[in-house]
């Protein structure tokens, strides 16, 4: 097992380099020059000069992409063009409530994507199934900024019962979690039904059942370990779908969050946030699908790698 | 439970009447899933309605102001209401319509076309330059592709073009992996084999006998796409990253219509619905050519 983590982990080296060039190279991507952008639009040549010097973008680009490797070992992210502060500590009070939020989709998008998914699949083709499939479909159909709006729109203007921006307090992440894990919860559910008909199917549940087993014991105890192998893999993947889905949900609800901060810094191009927030992004992916890999080869030893 | 009745029904079923071609055996099942042909016959409409919505637009979609009905709802003179700017909705909706359903279809297009390519000479070739295409596909696949497009419009710009650009490129490394998958399976088939010994080049096995195998996943899987890179653009446009006002793209509308939601919510449900509707109807026309084109579900 441990050999089979490591050589995940090293495999992962690759993609790492590969993210790290691309993240650097972004700055050198944007239209128009940094140094200018960073001096501001009314700086005069002298001191679009100095602040070229001062970040480093007159020398050479392998010697600055040392450098930048270098800062970011030592945590040091650049600063925010827009507020002048450290890079890191924006990041670092928009973290939480953007992983508080996925959190809470995660949770309640897994818990519905399931049971949808498993009634379906025990009703096949009756109406519970017809149901969970139509609430599926639309689920997946239904674009978040809309289902957020919509939602606002019931429950906190319509009704009062929910506060409509802002995350205060419990109440705040009722709305966003909901619109956030829809589309999640209805993947899932499409999944889980695919992969019980499918183990439904197999010779082992009919054994079950001609042992006399009752229809409840085999669908809790033999069908339902043996489908959500392939589920446990998806929720992991859409880990990563709710990350993206975050940017949207939190414009939205005016999330303080990750996602809007990306959304500011782009349209304001504060690129060194952009840069930082494009690296932590991915790191997540990267992390997230290493431990998918490592929960599929724990779940299923038949796969634990030659 | 007793269960083999079904089966020999089946059998009696699946009896040929007349010739079976491949393209007689689709149409046969997909004529049997009713809201599948229900959502390829609103994919007609929807194409027909964008490629005549300049001329069946009741009003011109930016430049017609009525002021007498600012924020009105539905009424006879407009059928889905007024805007806060005193512009017709349906037609905002229509001529909007055919902007979202042409940066789809772009899009895909355009990332399918790259991806199919990628995927045919990396599955077919192998060696290094599959690994370096599986490799980039990788990272490409890892990241969402919302924050993959913001980073391009962050290096491009805001626009539609760049929109397109954006989306296609994350359609990419979906359509490499597929055919590639595909492109790995047919080169071992005996009938590849059997072109290869006669002398066929490498550009004729490709193009004549392994595209054509790997044609009905590939057309699944742009079905299914569509809706994605629909929502995916408009959601671009809703962050103002796309369409710039006053150009009527559905996601663009419903941002416009968040500062007066309370007021007039009818702005903004109009083209939600369309989105939705538009996006539905693609997802459920792709499970039902998934179903007839799937030959494992015949066994099923």
């Amino acid at each position: 097992m441990l050999t089979f983590f490591l050589k995940r982990l090293l495999g992962l080296l690759p993609t790492l380099a590969i993210v790290a060039v691309l993240v650097f190279l972004f700055v050198h991507m944007l239209p128009g020059d940094p140094a200018r952008l960073a001096a501001g639009q009314d700086a005069d040549q002298q001191t679009v000069e100095l602040v070229r010097a001062e970040l480093g973008l007159d020398r050479p680009l392998p010697v600055q992409f040392g450098r930048y490797v270098l800062n970011l070992g030592q945590g040091d992210l650049g600063t925010s063009i827009r507020t002048r502060r450290p890079v890191a500590a924006e990041i670092g009070e928009r973290f939480l409530p953007t992983l508080l939020l996925t959190l809470t989709s995660m949770a309640w998008a897994v818990a519905f994507g399931l049971v949808i998914g498993i009634v379906s699949a025990v009703y096949r083709n009756e109406w519970p199934d017809r149901l969970g499939m139509t609430l599926a479909v639309s689920g997946i159909s239904f674009p978040a900024f809309a289902l957020g709006m919509l939602l606002m729109q019931i429950f906190s203007v319509g009704l009062g019962w929910l506060p409509t921006v802002g995350a205060g307090s419990w109440k705040h992440y009722i709305l966003p979690s909901l619109t956030l894990g829809a589309a999640v919860a209805a993947v899932m559910a499409r999944f889980t039904r695919a992969s019980f008909v499918e183990v439904l199917g197999e010779d082992f549940v009919r054994t079950a059942r001609a042992k006399g087993l009752t229809e409840r014991v085999v669908i809790a105890k033999h069908a339902l370990r043996n489908a959500l192998i392939p589920v446990v893999t998806m929720m992991g993947l859409q880990f990563g779908f709710l990350l993206g889905g975050s940017i949207v949900v939190e414009a939205v609800f005016n999330w303080p969050g990750l996602g809007r901060l990306l959304v500011d810094s782009v349209n304001q191009r504060d690129y060194p946030v952009i840069q930082a927030l494009v690296l932590l992004f991915s790191l997540e992916f990267i992390l997230i699908n290493l431990v998918v890999d490592v929960l599929y080869g724990l779940i299923n030893p038949t796969i634990r790698y030659k | 439970m007793t269960d083999t009745a079904p089966a020999a029904t089946r059998a009696v079923a699946a009896l040929p009447s007349g010739v079976r071609t491949p393209w007689s055996e689709f149409w046969r099942k997909f004529r049997r899933q009713p809201v599948a042909v229900l959502a390829l016959a609103f994919v007609v409409v929807l194409v027909a309605l964008a490629i005549l919505a300049p001329w069946i637009a009741p009003y011109d979609a930016e430049n017609f102001f009525d002021y007498d009905r600012l924020n009105e709802g539905p009424s006879l003179a407009h059928w889905l209401g007024v805007d806060p700017l005193g512009r017709d909705i349906l037609s905002r909706i229509l001529v909007g319509g055919r902007i979202s359903l042409a940066t789809g279809f772009l899009s895909v297009a355009i990332g399918g076309l790259v991806g199919t390519v990628l995927g045919l000479l990396a599955g077919y070739y192998e060696g290094w330059w599959d690994r370096i295409v599986m490799r980039l596909s990788d990272v490409l696949f890892a990241f969402p592709g919302i924050l993959l497009a913001l980073g391009v419009v962050a290096i491009l710009g805001s626009s539609l073009v760049n929109v397109v650009v954006a989306v296609s490129v994350f359609s990419v490394p979906a359509f490499a992996r597929l055919v590639r998958g595909n492109t790995l399976v047919l080169k071992r088939a005996t009938y590849v084999e059997a072109a290869r010994s006669i002398g066929a080049s490498d550009r004729t096995i490709l193009l004549r006998h392994i595209l054509p195998g790997t044609v009905s996943s590939i057309v699944v899987y742009v079905t299914m796409r569509l809706g994605t890179s629909i929502i995916t653009a408009a959601s671009l446009s809703f962050l103002g990253m796309g369409a710039q006002p006053p150009t009527p793209e559905w996601g663009a509308m419903l941002n416009d219509a968040r500062a007066d939601m309370v007021s007039s919510p009818h702005v903004a449900i109009f083209p939600s619905l369309a989105i939705f509707l538009t996006v539905l109807a693609f997802n459920l026309l792709g499970d039902g050519l998934r179903d007839a084109l799937d030959p494992k579900l015949d066994r099923a």
